[in-house]
């Protein structure tokens, strides 16, 4: 993961001087911007290919893109609507990689996060509680038992040295069928014979959307705690830790830094971000917990962190960009008349450029810092 | 010069006429044309569940005057709410189809709502009049009828005298399927004996495989189910040298030794009956249920698995059906030997959907 995690400065350029030079940093971030977007055009371009070959026209295929994802005041709506939950289940993925570990346990953490905001907002709903103390209840519980999903992978990982993306993988189907479980039993709401579900928890206390929008306020979250996230990671010793023991775990252990505690904090936050995802599902959209909980963001999550590079504002930009393609999705389908994978060969195509692009960092010479004799 | 300014003029006075008149002809035409859209939660080609309604909307395709737009993979969270938005609004939808269950509350409810001018029906029993809005409704077909000319075929056209069912859950509508092919099997054949095994969920294909060698290896030789996609079954079936009879849609492609029929919907007919409704401009019905009676399910064509008696008594079957004579003739015991059923019942009556037992004849417990 080392490898994919944001370079160090190089050795030959004191971090006080580069820092202050304004010019080498515009030339690194370019290169951050650079290097993703012509891997994006090198993937349109096959993508346009894999489409000639169908016998489909790929300019039709990028316009209905634009229109259905972000060509009017709907389209644009429905994108941020789908990336939403995107942003905290990236978040998920991408702050365990910081420090080493490969997390895909999202979907678990949502989906009993979830199911912990709707079983907790029982006694609160027929307690009738005021409806801002019981979403705040809600989400709490929520964020902490998404923590417990990811951070029992987490504890696994530092005490027994158990491999963290298998287990988080495994825990999710757990996660699963522990709520099918309850839903399918104890908790079920009787007056709904069809469906296995909690009991409703009524419009009152649902979340509400963002004003003159149809997007609920999990996406208005999801943005502040990536940037929240961002800070820690990258302006904190909390973050310098987490990133140093990414690199070289074994260095950081010598240096004395907690790498253990630290692995498990990391998990912590992640499962929080997204037991939040499954908070919003439950209280901003569905109004109760059964198995539509599990409609695959924790999975699509894990693509949106690897594509921003584990780089929480990253995460932003590219779940929209996800959530216009999956909003275009539809009407590629609908004019096109071409199958659902369509968008995710497309997907596919994009991921797979993108990290063979990873290769081509450093490789530029334009994107480095000059080297010259006063700075060695 | 003025002349042919003149001319000129009124050349594009005309030409911009004409276009005028042609492009409000056009606005005209369009406006008597219906769209509708539809919404799968799995793949079109599943042979299942989705299958059969993409098959209703290919057929729809062919009618003059109707667009059909068809969305797959989508899930039952806001996504099927924006996608059946999108419809609305980039597509110009009159009515929107919701095919899976999960659809309907909150999504559909919210929707029609708010697009209160665009039509919303969805394919389960749940619209009530008294909670939901007059634009949204509800379609269903009584496909045990369906099952029930299944287990006429299959009761002649089994050797051991064991068929098997696989099923997914026991609530109503499964236990319903159940019974009736089991009363089928019975009518033609008093010695046939259903065997049910329940595999807990709808998408269950590993537990579905096991499920019909289980019933394989206890001597059963025709096989039958109620999952979402019966491929799994069908083909472990046919491998096992056992015969089929299908559901949802037609499997016949996936048995082609064994395969002898299988119940099907006829969603063609609700869908035509909404598109030509639309177009007249007449109120569509909020509750669409029915049967054979209303030519609202169907027997796939047999297979190469079915006997000519077989054959002979399924179509008397569905002719049977279709002049509304009863599948359940009581009394009935259930498999416990309680008295369940105590008259007979009409195929649409209400008390039948409250189903919650096997009958005598069916082996296996819901418990």
């Amino acid at each position: 993961m080392a490898d994919i995690a944001e370079p160090m400065a190089p050795p030959m350029v004191a971090a006080s001087e580069w820092r202050g030079d304004l010019s080498i940093r515009i030339r690194r971030g370019a290169e951050y911007v650079a290097i993703p977007l012509f891997a994006l055009v090198v993937s349109a371009i096959l993508f346009s290919l894999f489409l000639l070959a169908l016998g489909k026209s790929p300019i039709q295929f990028f316009q209905l893109v634009h229109q259905g994802g972000f060509g009017t005041a709907f389209s644009i709506q429905n994108t941020l609507q789908r990336a939403a939950p995107l942003i905290l289940t990236a978040l998920a993925v991408a702050i365990p990689a910081r420090i080493g570990l490969v997390m895909i346990g999202g979907e678990g953490a949502l989906v009993v996060g979830g199911f912990a905001s709707a079983a907790i907002a029982i006694p609160l709903v027929t307690g009738k509680a005021s409806p801002m103390v019981a979403l705040i209840i809600m989400a709490i519980a929520g964020m902490i038992f998404g923590a417990l999903w990811v951070g029992i992978a987490g504890f696994l990982r530092y005490a027994r040295g158990v491999n963290e993306t298998i287990s988080s993988l495994l825990l999710t189907y757990i996660g699963i069928a522990t709520m099918n479980f309850f839903v399918e039993g104890a908790l079920r709401d009787l007056t709904n014979p069809n469906k296995p579900s909690t009991m409703p928890i009524g419009d009152a206390y649902m979340v509400g959307k963002i004003p003159g929008t149809d997007v609920h306020w999990g996406l208005a979250i999801g943005v502040l705690l990536a940037i929240v996230l961002h800070i820690l990671m990258s302006r904190t010793t909390f973050g310098f830790a987490v990133r140093v023991t990414g690199g070289n775990a074994r260095a950081a252990l010598a240096q004395g830094i907690p790498v253990g505690k630290l692995i498990v904090i990391c998990c912590l936050i992640a499962g929080a971000c997204a037991g939040l995802a499954g908070f919003y599902e439950v209280a901003a959209i569905q109004g109760r917990a059964n198995a539509s909980l599990v409609a695959g963001y924790g999975f699509t999550g894990i693509l949106v962190a690897f594509l921003a590079r584990h780089n929480a504002i990253a995460i932003i930009p590219v779940a929209i960009m996800f959530g216009g393609l999956v909003a275009s999705g539809g009407l590629v389908q609908r004019r096109m008349d071409l199958p659902d994978a369509t968008v995710l060969v497309l997907q596919g195509l994009t991921f797979v450029v993108l990290l063979v692009s990873e290769t081509l960092y450093g490789r530029f010479k334009i994107f480095q810092p000059p080297i010259t004799a006063d700075r060695t | 010069m003025s002349l042919l300014n003149v001319s000129r003029r009124s050349f594009l006075q005309g030409t911009a006429a004409g276009l005028v008149a042609g492009a409000t002809g056009i606005r005209s035409a369009a406006a008597a044309d219906v769209t509708i859209g539809i919404v799968y939660v799995g793949p079109r080609d599943d042979f299942g569940w989705n299958q059969a309604h993409a098959t209703a909307v290919k057929a729809l395709k062919t009618l003059s005057g109707v667009k059909a737009v068809e969305e797959e993979n989508v899930p039952e969270t806001d996504a099927c709410a924006k996608s059946m938005e999108s419809m609305v609004n980039l597509d110009s939808a009159n009515i929107v189809l919701g095919t899976s269950f999960g659809y309907f509350d909150p999504f559909m409810v919210n929707l029609a709502k708010k697009y209160s001018k665009v039509e919303f029906r969805h394919a389960a029993p749940l619209w009530s009049a008294d909670k939901h809005p007059k634009n949204l409704g509800s379609y269903f077909g009584y496909l045990n009828q369906g099952h029930y000319v299944d287990g006429i075929a299959a009761g002649l056209s089994t050797k051991s005298n064991k068929l098997g069912f696989v099923a997914a859950k026991p609530i109503s509508s499964v236990l319903s399927n159940i019974n009736s092919f089991m009363l089928g099997a019975k009518k033609v054949n008093p010695n046939a004996v259903v065997q049910v095994i329940f595999t807990g969920d709808w998408s269950l294909p590993v537990r579905e495989a096991e499920a019909v060698n289980a019933l394989v290896d206890a001597g059963c030789d025709v096989i039958t189910c109620h999952v979402d996609g019966p491929k799994v079954v069908i083909e472990t079936a046919e491998k096992r040298g056992a015969k089929t009879c299908g559901h949802n849609a037609s499997q016949a492609p996936l048995a082609p030794k064994g395969f002898i029929t299988g119940a099907e919907y006829k969603w063609e007919t609700f869908y035509k009956a909404y598109a030509t409704a639309l177009g007249k401009g007449e109120p569509l019905p909020n509750m669409l249920a029915g049967g054979y009676e209303a030519d609202m399910v169907q027997n796939s064509p047999f297979g190469a698995g079915a006997t000519e008696a077989a054959k002979a008594a399924a179509t008397t079957a569905i002719a049977d059906l279709k002049a509304k004579k009863p599948i359940y003739v009581g009394p009935l015991k259930d498999n416990k030997g309680k008295v369940v059923i105590t008259k007979t019942y009409d195929n649409l009556d209400p008390f039948l959907d409250q189903m919650d037992y096997l009958l005598e004849g069916v082996v296996g417990s819901i418990t």
